[in-house]
């Protein structure tokens, strides 16, 4: 009985919070690391996919490496 | 067979890429392969809401592969790839859309790609949805008497892929920023080389084996999930690290680990990478096989066996500003970068080295291993 009360509570409460809205934690003014060039994911994307590339075709294991599209013949 | 891919997904929904033009020289070698040539990526904004980006690669491969030498002769062939793209953005979404087109003497590949990105939570999140299709048209080599190489005219198969990525780019703290991707590909029609053989155990045979044609299965679909975390230093530099988990229906499964360094100082940037990468064979793999018609599914591609493989990468940039007489050129850079690739097989041995007169069997001979160096520098200009 006691955990069917504290499993109400616990949904009552995300029900809750799911309808406020969520307040961004880093405001943009905080975010200037994110502006340099060093933290970006894929900062060549010209030589990233051209790695990615060199090893697709030499493993077994493929995607999720952050791209969109592609399609070859690989040899 | 899915490859290459030039468009990566915006980290940021609402910003669309720079202006901004590469021309890259890259170059493997290793295992008795030597692939090189250009690419150029060039990309231009028009207004604030569209940007158009078109890129051409190309190979020059010449290879005498372990493979090659066991079942094929020495060949040399030229890939061609063609890839446009564009992107729009509206509000807080971008949507982008682009075709690839690659083709080579033996191999053409058609792709096209959709994709849709969304700020949200105050731009710290980006979900990324993205799905593409892929028609390819599979030949085969052979030397004429005269010696001109011609497409076998008895031999024309096709494959057909599908990819679905779902993708997520979340700020974490002021200082931490963390990408998901998932990402499901299914692949139909004719999956395997059509130049590569499988090993079957022969003693009639002077070797000890015989060659025979590799059975593919004509279906395969894989799932890969990643999560990349990435830490800017308190004294200006960056840390990450990314792990991968694959597996898929032909029983691969595989790990991936990445880590990198940014660095950095003055006017140059150093970049450092370790990647470790590991997989099991595929159910339907043997180094050699019993006798003919063993299994349903046969195959003996280096891609399906088990093996570990180590890479070891440093980058170096050095960042200019404009350019004299091209006022238009705002910044520019020329980067080198070295990787180092070791694979090491266990259970795809050098059929090269059975030597049965001296007493080594097939079976007996020494696990193969390769080395591969691979440079790439390139001249960047943003606009």
């Amino acid at each position: 009985m006691r955990l069917t009360k504290v499993i109400i509570a616990a949904a009552l409460g995300l029900s809750v919070s799911a309808c406020s809205t969520i307040q961004p934690w880093v405001k943009p003014y905080e975010r200037e690391h994110f502006a340099d060039p060093i933290m970006s994911f894929d900062r060549d994307p010209v030589s990233s996919v051209y790695l990615d590339h060199v090893f697709e075709t030499r493993e077994g294991a493929r995607g999720a490496t952050g791209g969109v599209g592609g399609g070859c013949g690989c040899n | 067979m899915l490859g290459i891919c030039l468009l990566g997904a915006p980290a940021f929904a609402d910003v669309l890429p720079d202006d901004r033009a590469d021309v890259l020289y890259h170059r493997y070698e290793g295992g008795g392969i030597t692939v090189q040539g250009p690419e150029v990526l060039v990309r231009k904004k028009i207004g604030n809401s569209v940007s158009l980006s078109a890129s051409y690669y190309e190979d020059l491969i010449s290879s005498a592969s372990i493979d090659v030498k066991l079942s094929a002769s020495p060949y040399t062939e030229q890939r061609k790839q063609w890839t446009g793209g564009v992107e729009y953005m509206h509000d807080k979404t971008t949507y982008s859309a682009g075709v690839i087109t690659s083709k080579e003497p033996d191999y053409q590949a058609n792709t096209t790609y959709y994709s849709v990105s969304q700020s949200m939570f105050g731009d710290l999140t980006t979900l990324t949805m993205s799905y593409k299709r892929g028609w390819d048209h599979i030949f085969r080599n052979i030397k004429e008497p005269n010696g001109r190489i011609v497409n076998d005219p008895t031999f024309h198969e096709q494959a057909d892929h599908r990819g679905y990525t779902l993708s997520l780019s979340q700020i974490l703290t002021r200082s931490l920023i963390a990408d998901f991707n998932y990402e499901v590909l299914t692949d139909q029609g004719y999956l395997a080389s059509p130049y590569r053989k499988i090993l079957v155990l022969d003693p009639t045979s002077g070797k000890g084996y015989s060659l025979a044609d590799q059975v593919y299965p004509n279906t395969r679909t894989s799932n890969a999930a990643s999560i990349d975390l990435k830490y800017y230093l308190p004294f200006r530099a960056a840390i990450d690290g990314q792990y991968r988990f694959f597996s898929d229906t032909w029983g691969i499964v595989a790990h991936t680990v990445t880590l990198g360094y940014t660095q950095p100082w003055k006017q140059w940037v150093f970049d450092g990478t370790v990647r470790y990468y590991r997989q099991n064979s595929a159910s339907f793999y043997a180094d050699i096989y019993p006798y003919p018609d063993y299994a349903n599914f046969m195959a003996r591609d280096r891609e399906l066996a088990s093996f570990q493989s180590y890479t070891l990468g440093a980058g170096v940039t050095y960042q200019f500003g404009g350019i004299p007489h091209m006022p238009w050129i705002n910044k520019s850079s020329l980067n080198l970068r070295f990787d180092h690739l070791r694979i090491n097989y266990s259970d795809y041995r050098n059929a090269l080295l059975i030597d049965v007169p001296n007493h080594v069997y097939p079976g007996q001979e020494p696990l193969y291993s390769l080395d591969a160096n691979v440079l790439q520098l390139f001249f960047s200009i943003w606009y």
